[in-house]
């Protein structure tokens, strides 16, 4: 397995974090039908957001890019994934395959704070200069994205410290 | 009909390498950022600015706040779901979807931007 650890972001000082991580030998636990899959369905997303928005107008085809259905999909796989994980090692893997999967949703949530700045920056930009939105859209998806995954884990870092300092009850 | 070819395999693309990225991408909630991704809209506002001009992809950008909006809403309803109720990702992620379209919509209607 090949892993390689690029960044380790704010690091706590009472509680180790799983630092993120780049693994490209995750990509062979897909199977070929699940990237097909992926691609179909990416496809038909980006087809529908355009038929949407010739016969209903712009405005109405807009929300449609934001169409959860390939979160929907990418949930699903990541709870098929680690269901067959467990199974593979002897387990039954359910619940595990369902906090996955609820990981997922959590991250995707984040996600969505920077896709409305995506938004915001695009929509500002655009008809000054098209290159420049893509670019600046972009770049701020992924900035607030992970500013906001970082926040989320710092908060939860400090809760779960704070719980631990607390002297207990007898 | 060659305008829907061409934007089924543009949109497939862009979304199968954002997929693949966040399949290679660890600890699990990092990689979820990627579900909301703005896959999609990168492969559908590059065809509208160029079929349609930048006006077009702006107004289609300011409706898609709106989207977001929902999607946000809708990832945290699917992650109560998945911990609180137990039910499948399948189940309940097909479950919360008329609340991404009530949300949508709703704020759309709010904002006055029905064309």
């Amino acid at each position: 397995m090949v892993d390689n650890r690029f960044w380790s972001a704010g690091a706590c000082r009472t509680l180790p974090m799983t630092p993120i991580r780049f693994s490209p030998s995750s990509l062979r636990q897909g199977r070929w039908y699940e990237y097909l899959f992926r691609f179909g369905l990416g496809g038909i997303a980006t087809a529908f957001a355009g038929m949407v928005a010739s016969q209903l107008g712009a405005s109405i085809g807009g929300l449609f890019l934001a169409l959860p259905a390939l979160f929907c999909a990418s949930a699903t796989l990541v709870e098929k994934h680690e269901v067959r994980r467990k199974r593979e090692a002897g387990l039954v893997g359910e619940r595990r395959g369902k906090n996955a999967a609820a990981l997922e949703a959590a991250g995707a949530a984040m996600g969505s704070v920077g896709m409305l700045a995506f938004g915001l920056v695009f929509s500002s930009l655009v008809e000054r200069d098209v290159s420049a939105a893509f670019i600046a859209a972009s770049m701020t998806w992924v900035a607030v994205s992970v500013a906001c995954w970082l926040l989320r884990r710092r908060m939860r870092s400090l809760r779960r410290s704070a719980r631990a300092a607390r002297p207990r009850d007898t | 009909m060659m305008e829907y070819v061409v934007r089924f395999f543009v949109g497939g693309l862009v979304v199968s390498l954002f997929s693949m990225l966040g399949d290679t991408l660890r600890p699990k909630s990092f990689a979820g950022l990627l579900g909301a991704a703005p896959s999609v809209a990168l492969a559908t506002l590059g065809i509208a600015v160029y079929l349609h001009g930048a006006a077009y992809a702006g107004a289609q950008s300011v409706a898609m706040l709106a989207g977001a909006i929902a999607l946000g809403v809708y990832s945290v309803i699917v992650c109560h779901l998945l911990v609180r109720s137990g039910l499948r990702a399948m189940t309940a992620t097909a479950i919360a979807l008329p609340v991404w379209l009530i949300i949508a919509f709703g704020l759309l209607a709010l904002a006055g931007r029905f064309q």
